[in-house]
């Protein structure tokens, strides 16, 4: 049986491409063509073979079927593990840049700073700006620079988590870098994500972003405060995010005026008290 | 940019791979699966890779790429459907309720390795020069 699809050949040949060794990389794309080869000689691919007195070199095809993504994946398990362990709600949140993610923890921080037990981890491409506004707070936080890199990865969360030593029975949020594209692909060990976008922002943006969104279970719209000011149709921004995925759950608040803010809260003490589900 | 993360991911798993082959081999190419869903743009992976293998043991490396078209089970009919984008609703009954069943794929499939013989890095030399 085929080891690659289950089908009950040997196996069948990948469209190939020519086996000619460059000396530069090069690059070829198919579409879907499945199955892959098992051993070959190298004979047939060996450019100059009949020149050379060497004999031709022997060619070995490792199917590997690994997830690019592996050892991100495998650290990100381990986090998540850490935090279902010691009872640690993990909030991976993301939004573009200046949606109101940092202003949101402050105000969280601050309403609900005494009764329970917050830590952050800020994740930015420069500054450490964002975790003194934080630490002004009084929660622990530690600053990610990830310099060009435009996410947040298991690893450095994982470094993050061991500045931190956070305790148990605790809130983490994770600031990711502010971008609606790369952090959606990079799983951080969190148990839920938490997209959070302002409506200064257009309504389409679910259908622009579709991964961010698509892979959150939260959206929090922020800044509504600003509402009687602008033509904007929260209903269009709804019904967007729920064309690319009808299981996300809205808030509204504004993070400046206090207003909503209550649902917010009502979310994390629910979702605190929940025993997380294995998947 | 996360196209190049993803490239160092491809590298770092290419290099652990030859490592427990006590570097014998060299990779002539590598086969990946991208499905059309994975957030991945292939003109930016297409025009980073040179510049990130380079010096790596991907560096003469072909890479193949598959990309698998994306489809989904619409979990309100029943229907299976192709989709390009997560909001493409079910042809059937217009349900956006859907399970995707294949497209998400980033994957490495293989690597073809060959031995590394005196008489071949001679030839690369002469080719590379």
């Amino acid at each position: 049986m085929c080891t690659t699809c289950g089908c009950s050949g040997n196996g069948h040949k990948l469209t190939a491409f020519a086996a000619m060794k460059k000396p530069v990389s090069t690059f070829g794309i198919t579409f879907d063509a499945p199955g892959v080869v098992v051993e070959e000689s190298g004979e047939a691919g060996f450019p100059l073979g009949n020149t050379l007195t060497a004999p031709a070199p022997t060619k070995t095809v490792v199917e590997l079927e690994r997830d690019i993504l592996d050892k991100n994946n495998r650290l990100a398990e381990r986090n998540r593990g850490f935090f279902e362990a010691r009872n640690i709600l993990a909030l991976n949140l993301v939004s573009s840049p200046g949606s109101g993610k940092t202003t949101l923890l402050e105000r969280t921080l601050a309403d609900l700073g005494d009764r329970q037990r917050f830590y952050v981890v800020e994740g930015d491409q420069q500054t450490a700006r964002d975790a003194e506004r934080i630490a002004a707070s009084g929660a622990p936080v530690v600053q990610i620079n990830t310099g060009k890199g435009c996410h947040l990865e298991a690893e450095m969360v994982h470094q993050a988590i061991r500045q931190l030593q956070p305790a148990g029975d605790s809130v983490l949020f994770i600031e990711n870098v502010g971008n609606l594209v790369c952090p959606s692909l990079f799983d951080l060990g969190e148990a839920y994500r938490v997209v959070v976008i302002s409506v200064t922002e257009g309504e389409d943006k679910p259908l622009k972003y579709p991964d961010m969104f698509r892979s959150s279970q939260l959206c929090i719209i922020n800044k509504t405060d600003l509402l009687p000011y602008l033509k904007y149709d929260l209903e269009a921004l709804r019904n967007f995010a729920r064309q690319v995925n009808p299981a996300l759950e809205f808030l509204e608040v504004s993070a400046t005026t206090g207003q909503g803010m209550d649902t917010w809260y009502d979310w994390l003490e629910q979702k605190s008290k929940e025993t997380p589900a294995f998947s | 940019m996360h196209e190049l993360s993803i490239i160092y991911s491809v590298i770092d798993a290419a290099e652990n791979e030859l490592r427990q082959r006590e570097d014998k081999m060299v990779i002539e190419s590598i086969e990946l699966e991208i499905g059309e869903l994975a957030g991945v743009e292939i003109s930016s992976l297409e025009f980073l890779w040179p510049a990130a293998v380079e010096r790596t043991v991907l560096e003469t490396a072909e890479c193949k790429i598959t990309r698998v078209p994306g489809m989904a089970a619409c979990t309100t009919c029943g229907h299976t459907f192709v989709v390009q984008q997560y909001f493409d609703p079910c042809p059937q009954c217009g349900s956006h309720w859907n399970q995707i069943t294949s497209g998400e794929e980033l994957r490495i499939k293989s690597l073809t390795l060959v031995e590394r013989t005196p008489g071949l890095q001679v030839l690369q030399s002469v080719l590379t020069e």
